[in-house]
């Protein structure tokens, strides 16, 4: 072992049936730092992490940790017994349980516990870290974000070396991401090593050490960041020279006829969920987005449209017809689709195949009594599979087992399949690789230029101004402004967002 | 550097064939199957000999147990169903049947118990009891599906207050039908040597083959149990496909319960078709199926309820005690859930694949 280093893994194989996982691949992490493991979908990261915490077995390679000498571990528990904890990307807390006990649950060794000086340690924990939230606050009732840090101070508070933050910043807004940054800044000065992963380049930027790069189960190479500049990063983790993230819209002439009837047009639309009623419409072959903080209410502007929350009023209108939409299965009789925020949640039938995945929705549009055959079902999905370059082993492979940027395309592949007059898609990017990100940014310009009206929705300003032609501005679940043409620019939706006169820049 | 080779998803046989989830109660009927042949092979003879009324009709241990088993094979239909889409068990189907009995015997005795003749065609005796069983599965429906009580706690209802309502049906008498023909249904139709329970068991399976193979019943269902979520943002209605699988059970209990009261031609409300809800539920989880709802198979739950059916027949056949069958049946439960575990399958796999690896690094050596 090297004299700094807290942990080093070496020679790491792992394969699942079909997949070389991890080829031998090497990863040294220091004292004190924060070390930015990055790759596209299906790079190896997860699966390191996982071979790392003993969730999986490793098939070769070593492991040795500061102090410990080479170490094998066979679970969870025995990873955080060595001072190795990890804080995943989706919670795994309990959210019915206080914060405190959430800090404080299965680390007892069957003593009896004393509820105040749980509750009193907890918070003292909690504010030495500088987490704004009461020990005795039950854990659902916090934000994404903060239950996200207290899985972080039940880590640090095991006394661990080695904190793994597995994409904790895909569910939070840019705040929330300060002060997750600034925790992390402050773990590291204690000396812990942390291993951070994520698919924001800006974040890596802004507090990493050090790169790892791996791709396609193997490892590219170990950088320091200042040695690596951001096109070398992606190019780097693409395997290619990649310029088209830069002049992806340069291909394509910017939207301008606006004088027919829209597709779609929404007067005085509202919902259950919290918005103010809005007005909306789009044209054919139109590509717009809405924009704004976390929880502004573009997510529930959409839903809206599509009828996925309770409607309470407005009037819609599809190519100048009236029509009504009250639930998912009006707006798709009506050929909107809609790809929901939430994959996991919204999106996949997880123990269903594929295929099932992929025909669900064209099957119910087709009616109870006209179910496809299977050779057909296989037809659409293989034909998708190949358009949208699916990565699954067979069309039989239940979705929960694909990786989560081929998860959405499969989505993207269910709701294409229906034919869609109007696509709407919500954070269609989230928590997927650049490349994929790319595919389905060019698939959206090249639908609009077929003539399908697509509304694209993402945290990632830059990536609404490369496609859509004109921005909603949603602020507090209001429509604050509509910017288009000369006004697309970083600026300008930061200044319309925060409230700045409309017309600003 | 070691260079790794990959396996295929699925290459070592048990791969292969665990991937059929009728596997698990098919071994269990082979296991039963060998039991029986060692112990005693004549376990399996049927022979064609004249009943107490003088038709030829087909007996034995292997008759008796598609006989029997036909009512459980039933209910397991609709008990997939309600457990796929709700990801919970019915477990009033015993009180269930009781009532569908009872409202068909007071319709073709028309009230009075003793009637000599019947007051009723058959037919439209099995047509009420089916309605009026569909309308209690539609109220533990809606329970379940609107009010998303739990379905064991939303079905603990009918359980407890089920056979009581039977009883009032009737006023608490116990209707005898003294004509011949009603018995045709739980017995044998004369000139048909083969237990009617049986043939309407099969009518059963073929009818719910061509609901599967020409609706769409199978995908909803799986959908609507794996994620309800994302089954209402396709277009799917979710309650509405709920509320139907407990309908479908309820039309299951009206059949087995036209069986179980046509095999003594009267009921004993108290008695009739007791404890059939956990072997039901028990036919669900032998065949494979999650008891938190998702995927399903239908004809795994089916052979789950022979299997049963068969186990009992093989007990009574080594004279255990009725008393004590029970308990026999437990530790064969045990073993047969305990080897269906997922836990204790991912072993096997294991340990089937290194066998595999080991046979093919001595092939190469």
């Amino acid at each position: 072992m090297q004299k700094d280093s807290l942990l080093e893994m070496r020679g790491i194989y792992k394969s699942f049936p079909g997949v070389k996982a991890l080829q031998n691949v090497d990863f040294t992490l220091r004292k004190g730092e924060i070390h930015a493991l990055m790759g596209e979908n299906g790079a190896g990261k997860s699966t390191l992490i996982k071979v790392l915490t003993g969730v999986y077995p490793k098939d070769e390679g070593e492991i040795s940790l500061e102090g410990k000498g080479t170490i094998n571990i066979h679970s969870p528990q025995e990873a955080q017994n060595n001072g190795i904890s990890t804080v995943y990307q989706e919670i795994s807390l309990c959210p019915n349980l206080s914060v405190a006990e959430n800090i404080f649950i299965a680390r007892g060794k069957g003593k009896f516990v004393s509820w105040r000086s749980m509750n009193k340690k907890a918070q003292q924990l909690l504010d030495s870290l500088g987490i704004g939230v009461r020990a005795t606050q039950q854990l659902a009732s916090c934000s994404i974000a903060v239950q996200q840090m207290v899985a972080i101070a039940r880590a640090v508070d095991m006394e661990c070396s080695v904190l793994i933050l597995d994409e904790p910043t895909s569910s939070l807004d840019e705040s929330e991401v300060a002060k997750l940054f600034k925790l992390m800044r402050e773990l590291k000065d204690r000396g812990v090593g942390i291993i951070f992963v994520t698919h924001f380049l800006d974040q890596v930027y802004e507090v990493c050490d050090r790169i790892t790069v791996l791709r396609d189960g193997q490892l590219v190479g170990e950088y320091e960041i200042e040695n690596l500049p951001r096109v070398q990063l992606v190019s780097k983790m693409l395997g290619k020279e990649l310029d088209d993230m830069a002049d992806i819209k340069g291909d394509v002439k910017p939207f301008v006829d606006k004088s027919g009837t829209p597709v779609y047009e929404g007067k005085g639309l509202c919902s259950t969920e919290g918005i103010s009623p809005f007005d909306f419409e789009i044209h054919k072959g139109e590509v717009n987005g809405f924009t704004g903080l976390l929880g502004s209410g573009r997510s529930e502007c959409v839903r809206t449209i599509f009828g996925a929350d309770k409607v309470t009023s407005g009037q819609v209108k599809m190519d100048g017809k009236d029509v009504k939409i009250s639930k998912p299965r009006d707006a798709m009789k009506q050929s909107i689709a809609y790809l929901p925020e939430d994959r996991k949640r919204d999106g996949i039938v997880g123990d269903l195949s594929v295929r099932d995945n992929i025909i669900l929705a064209l099957q119910v549009k087709t009616g109870f009594f006209k179910p496809f055959s299977k050779a057909k079902a296989t037809e659409f999905a293989n034909e998708y599979i190949k358009l949208l370059d699916i990565k699954t082993a067979s069309v039989n492979t239940p979705i929960k087992s694909l990786s989560g940027g081929n998860q959405q395309k499969v989505i993207l592949a269910r709701w294409l399949l229906t034919n869609p007059k109007y696509l709407i898609l919500d954070e269609p990017t989230r928590g997927i690789d650049i490349g994929t990100k790319t595919d389905i940014q060019k698939l959206v310009l090249k639908l609009a230029s077929e003539g399908m009206s697509v509304t694209f929705i993402s945290s990632e300003t830059d990536e609404m101004l490369r496609t859509c032609s004109r921005l909603l501005v949603m602020r507090d679940g209001k429509m604050v402004g509509e910017l288009t043409g000369d006004q697309l620019t970083q600026s300008a939706v930061m200044n319309t967002i925060a409230g700045g006169e409309k017309n600003a820049e | 550097m070691p260079n790794k080779k990959v396996l295929p998803p699925q290459t070592t046989l048990w791969g292969r064939i665990t991937r059929y989830q009728i596997i698990i109660p098919l071994i269990a009927l082979l296991l039963l199957v060998l039991v029986n042949l060692i112990a005693d092979p004549t376990f399996f003879k049927i022979t064609m000999k004249p009943n107490s009324n003088g038709d030829n009709i087909l007996s034995g241990n292997i008759i008796s147990i598609i006989d029997n088993g036909s009512e459980l094979a039933i209910l397991a239909l609709g008990m997939t169903l309600v457990t796929a889409a709700s990801g919970g068990q019915d477990i009033s189907v015993g009180a269930g049947i009781a009532i569908s009995g009872s409202v068909l015997l007071r319709v073709i005795n028309g009230g009075d118990p003793r009637s000599e003749t019947m007051q009723n065609p058959i037919i439209l005796g099995i047509l009420i009891a089916c309605l009026v069983s569909m309308a209690f599965g539609a109220f533990n429906g809606a329970l379940v599906a609107f009010l998303k009580i739990q379905p064991m706690v939303a079905t603990l209802i009918l359980f407890t207050a089920g056979r009581n309502i039977a009883s009032w049906i009737n006023n608490g008498e116990l209707p005898i039908v003294k004509d011949e023909s009603f018995g045709y249904f739980g017995n044998y139709i004369p000139g048909v040597p083969i237990p009617t329970p049986f043939i309407i068991a099969i009518i059963c399976f073929i009818v719910m083959f061509l609901v599967m193979k020409f609706t769409t019943l199978g995908l909803y269902v799986q959908s609507v149990g794996i994620n309800d979520k994302t089954s209402r943002l396709n277009g799917l209605n979710p309650e509405l496909i709920k509320l139907m699988t407990y309908v479908i059970l309820g039309l299951c209990v009206a059949i087995a319960g036209l069986i179980k009261v046509s095999r003594i031609s009267t009921i004993n409300y108290s008695v009739i078709a007791k404890d059939i809800e956990m072997d039901a539920i028990l036919a669900v989880a032998l065949g494979g199926n999650a008891l938190s709802g998702g995927k399903f198979s239908l004809a795994s739950s089916v052979l789950g309820a022979y299997v049963i059916q068969f186990l009992t027949t093989t007990l009574y056949k080594f004279e255990v005690k009725a008393t004590a069958l029970p308990a026999y049946k437990a530790v064969v439960v045990i073993l047969l859930v305990v080897m269906s575990s997922p836990a204790v399958k991912e072993k096997f796999a294991r340990l089937s694949k290194k066998f595999h690896k080991n046979e093919a690094a001595a092939g190469k050596a």
